[in-house]
């Protein structure tokens, strides 16, 4: 009995998220269209964006990051890749957290999902968490190792 | 009346995709081999996430059906206390796919009630990702992870709070 009560409660749920999905589909695919096209030009920038500044570098790495989008993993490789190069690790932390938590391209899709103030207000945060965390890791680091 | 003109009404969102998919054309009129690139980009990162969308649409189905805004305001909204706050954590280190993919249902979760604070929490958390931790040691080695996963969780927290006194949940 209780299944039969189930089933038009189980129509509608299916509905209403087959709708929403009817919804956000166009926008993600969208969006990875564009980020693609995008990132096939900014991707080879990356390495010459640094200036050596130990100020200015985890500025622009953080700003990159932000700007960026891909899947996570690209972040660690990109940034361990860069660390060879050397780049500080300050720098390339703060690129990998604004690349994993600040989504400039996606604030559209996340404002219309969550609210345009939750949306902007989040990515700011995400960005000066991004620099003070990478100041914070490689600090913790540097005083575990030297004591 | 209304209800014909709604059906026939373009979505905004399929607007904008038509609008991508212009700048695709003309883009591939100028360069051919750039949209190739680009387009086989997309593919293989748009497979990688349809079973993530599948769970996410199976997942809104069960919150739509169990998830009755009592129970979310139990267990996400204001009357979640401390458990909301470790609730939001641990799903949000055990989830794993694009974050943008979880806005529709985190969308859902927020209409019925979950605070802004707990979704904050969710989204940074997710930045803790158990399937990526070789790869970070790896490049980065361990106590790099480690310290830095710590700071993700403490400062989720922190992100947290301040959207909470900067956003206000709606009533």
């Amino acid at each position: 009995m209780k299944s039969i009560d189930k089933q038009p409660a189980l129509k509608m749920s299916f509905l209403k998220a087959l709708q929403s999905l009817k919804n956000f589909l166009p926008i993600i695919i969208g969006m990875l269209l564009l980020i693609n096209l995008i990132n096939l030009f900014a991707n080879s920038y990356y390495s010459k964006i640094f200036t050596n500044n130990s100020i200015l570098d985890p500025l622009i790495g953080a700003l990159a990051g932000s700007l960026s989008f891909g899947i996570p993993i690209t972040s660690y490789i990109v940034g361990g890749e860069l660390l060879k190069q050397g780049i500080s690790l300050i720098t390339i932390t703060a690129f990998i957290m604004t690349w994993t938590t600040v989504g400039v391209a996606m604030l559209p899709l996340e404002a219309k999902f969550l609210g345009k103030k939750f949306a902007i207000v989040r990515n700011i945060l995400n960005f000066i968490f991004a620099i003070i965390i990478s100041i914070l890791v490689v600090s913790t680091l540097t005083f575990l190792y030297n004591g | 009346m209304d209800k014909i003109k709604n059906k026939n009404k373009i979505s905004g969102g399929i607007k904008f995709l038509i609008v991508v998919l212009i700048i695709y054309s003309v883009t591939a009129l100028l360069n051919f081999s750039i949209i190739k690139e680009a387009f086989l980009n997309f593919s293989q990162m748009f497979i990688k996430i349809i079973p993530i969308l599948i769970i996410i649409f199976v997942t809104m189905i069960l919150v739509n059906l169990y998830f009755t805004k009592d129970r979310i305001g139990k267990y996400l909204g204001s009357k979640s206390g401390i458990k909301g706050w470790l609730y939001a954590i641990i799903s949000g280190i055990l989830f794993s796919g694009p974050p943008y993919a979880f806005f529709p249902l985190l969308g859902e979760l927020k209409k019925g009630g979950m605070k802004n604070s707990l979704l904050a929490v969710f989204l940074y958390n997710r930045n803790v990702k158990i399937p990526f931790l070789p790869v970070t040691i790896y490049y980065f080695g361990l106590s790099f992870t480690v310290v830095l996963s710590l700071y993700i969780v403490m400062f989720s927290i922190l992100n947290g709070k301040i959207i909470s006194w900067l956003v206000k949940d709606e009533s």
